[in-house]
């Protein structure tokens, strides 16, 4: 099963990205992508396949949790090297304006990819070519087991933005309204041909950095405080508040996922996993790898 | 067919593509207005403009993650790594990224780029820019390398590396740049990945050679007075075992000369294919001619000692014909 990652950690504001984007928007995202993965209209057979090495997983179960891939929602194979995904989505972004499709690429990176050259070398590029893609910074306070003022410099990371001559905006991750806008707004100015925006989203990352880590490293009440913010209970609030739906409506469609979770695990479960010839393909064109 | 310069011919491949297919697109340092620095994208901003052909930062890390993307998405793109030194700061994107996309997307995601790369000694570059490094790229599934060894087959071989659905490694041996030879152009002149080319046919010995080496053998061939058949492999991976498995059953001799460090370069995956499949058939070892395991050294006698030359190569060849046994290399006081 490879590296599990919590899934719980920050997909929240997934789901304000991919509804700011068209549906054929190119997207580049970590090796945590499970909730952009959702988000951007994979199954949960799907992702939940892959995470277990199930042939009905998007990459067949030969990928696992890190490795999620569904081009058809635009969701490029998901990134398990920290910022690689960085460049690729200004290559992804250069296609579009070659091609003139008017599509926007996206690129969604922790705070610690902002440390490594990939990060400085792709919203350069993405900088001085004017090319349509918004890179999207999702600070979770952390990187592996270190705290973010140990490894950044600055406070905030939108403020990179500067040094590329580009538009960088610090989001509040935690309001799912806020990233739609924020993002929505930057793929605008993409699409009209201004060039890529840095996006800062602060928010926390509720797990440690893999399952085994039980994130002993944190300030005590740090979680607690972030946790009063949790964005989903923003969220049904604010609809309760809007009378777009009751307590009751919502404790329901709550457990109507719940349920269907549930449902998934127990159908991938009766999947098979792939055999042994599944390691010889899809490595060439000709379906042989090597001679 | 016409003559032309060994860099003429590549520029010439990557027009005639790019007339062909409107998705090939061309970036890398200084590529576009100067024209690249060996002149081996001349012309290409002219007649393509600056859409399609772009000077990019030195940021070999983020053009050729570029790459990655636009090739994933729609096009053809062609990147030039300057000297294949450069390649080695951007890695990940063609070893760990690039090249597992068709893998990790259960083959939805292909990514048909090919990256040029000028590689090899010879020029008075010294130990950062002149050495061959396609051993880097050999282990890791996903890819395939392919390499000129002249004018002939450098327009041929890079039609085909650029019509390639994966990742092709294109390599360029930067002093035959200048060096005129026939090229047949056109698009029947493409020439198959994966093949071999038998240069010379000979019955004592069979000689293999990949790039720059493949001259130094033909040459070594015309002076011997014995009969070598001469492989250019043209592409390593894959290579093409039949080829070569079919050669030595015939002359029952191995000489594999390489311009890479004695040691783990690709003559030894080579070498043990060979003595492993015709085990008993072989009449003398295996012999690699390389260079030593050193860096490449500057000044320009200790650069014509250090490179695998022609009379070298004679002299090797000629020991293992007439003893039967292995000689060793000249830095161990062997033949020269």
């Amino acid at each position: 099963m490879g590296l599990p990652i919590p899934v719980k950690v920050k997909k929240r504001s997934r789901v304000g990205i991919a509804a700011a984007l068209e549906p054929n928007d190119p997207v580049t995202c970590t090796y945590r992508g499970h909730g952009l993965a959702l988000a951007l209209g994979l199954t949960i057979e799907s992702v939940l396949g892959e995470i277990m090495g199930r042939v009905s997983g998007s990459v067949g179960g030969m990928g696992g949790s890190m490795h999620l891939c569904e081009p058809s929602v635009g969701l490029l194979p998901t990134f398990a090297i920290v910022g690689a995904g960085i460049p690729v989505a200004a290559g992804a972004g250069l296609t579009a304006q070659v091609l003139g499709t008017g599509q926007v690429a996206a690129a969604v990176f922790g705070d610690g990819a902002s440390n490594i050259g990939a990060f400085h070398e792709g919203v350069n590029l993405a900088a001085i070519w004017k090319l349509p893609v918004v890179f999207i910074c999702e600070n979770n306070q952390y990187g592996e087991y270190s705290r973010i003022d140990k490894t950044t410099p600055i406070e905030n990371i939108a403020d990179r933005a500067v040094s590329f001559g580009i538009p960088g905006r610090i989001v509040d991750g935690q309001d799912v309204d806020a990233v739609i806008e924020a993002v929505s707004q930057a793929a605008a100015r993409a699409r009209s041909g201004a060039g890529p925006t840095l996006l800062e989203l602060k928010t926390y990352r509720y797990a440690g950095h893999s399952r085994g880590d039980a994130a002993p490293y944190r300030p005590e009440g740090e979680l607690e405080q972030w946790l009063q913010r949790d964005p989903i209970d923003q969220y049904r609030e604010r609809l309760i508040q809007k009378g777009l739906i009751d307590f009751k409506g919502a404790q329901k469609l709550e457990e109507s996922v719940a349920n269907r979770v549930e449902e998934a695990v127990g159908t991938v479960l009766r999947h098979q996993q792939p055999g042994p010839q599944a390691m010889f393909r899809n490595i060439l064109a000709d379906e042989t790898g090597r001679r | 067919m016409p003559r032309m310069r060994m860099n003429q011919a590549i520029a010439q491949a990557i027009a005639d593509e790019m007339r062909s297919d409107p998705t090939v697109v061309v970036f890398g340092e200084d590529v576009a207005e100067a024209g690249g620095p060996f002149k081996t994208t001349d012309g290409l901003l002219i007649e393509f403009g600056p859409n399609r052909v772009r000077d990019t930062p030195i940021s070999e890390m983020g053009f050729l993650g570029a790459a990655v993307g636009a090739a994933a998405t729609g096009l053809r793109p062609v990147v030039e790594i300057m000297f294949i030194e450069f390649l080695g700061v951007a890695l990940d994107q063609l070893v760990t990224q690039g090249s597992k996309f068709r893998y990790l997307s259960a083959g939805k995601v292909t990514v048909p780029m090919t990256i040029r790369a000028s590689v090899g000694a010879g020029l008075g570059f010294a130990a950062q820019h002149s050495q061959t490094l396609e051993s880097w790229m050999l282990a890791s599934p996903g890819l395939k390398v392919a390499s000129a060894s002249g004018a002939e087959n450098a327009y041929g071989l890079l039609r085909s590396a650029i019509q390639d659905e994966d990742p092709v490694v294109f390599l360029e041996p930067r002093r035959l740049y200048a060096v005129r030879g026939d090229v047949k152009v056109g698009s029947n002149a493409a020439i198959p990945l994966g093949q071999a080319r038998i240069v010379r046919s000979g019955e004592d010995v069979t000689i293999v050679a990949f790039g720059s080496t493949v001259r130094v053998a033909v040459d070594a061939a015309e002076q011997a007075e014995f009969s070598a058949e001469i492989i250019d492999l043209q592409t390593l991976v894959p290579w093409d075992r039949q080829a070569v498995l079919e050669s030595v059953a015939r002359t029952k001799r191995l000489v594999i000369v390489e311009e890479n460090p004695y040691s783990f370069g690709w003559g030894t995956e080579i070498a043990t294919k060979v003595a492993s499949e015709l085990f008993g058939d072989l009449e003398a070892p295996v012999l690699r001619v390389t260079t030593p395991d050193v860096p490449v050294p500057f000044g320009k006698a200790l650069e014509e000692r250090f490179l695998p030359s022609t009379s070298y190569l004679l002299a090797q060849t000629r020991y293992l014909l007439e003893t039967g046994t292995l000689p060793r290399p000249w830095w161990e006081g062997g033949p020269t």
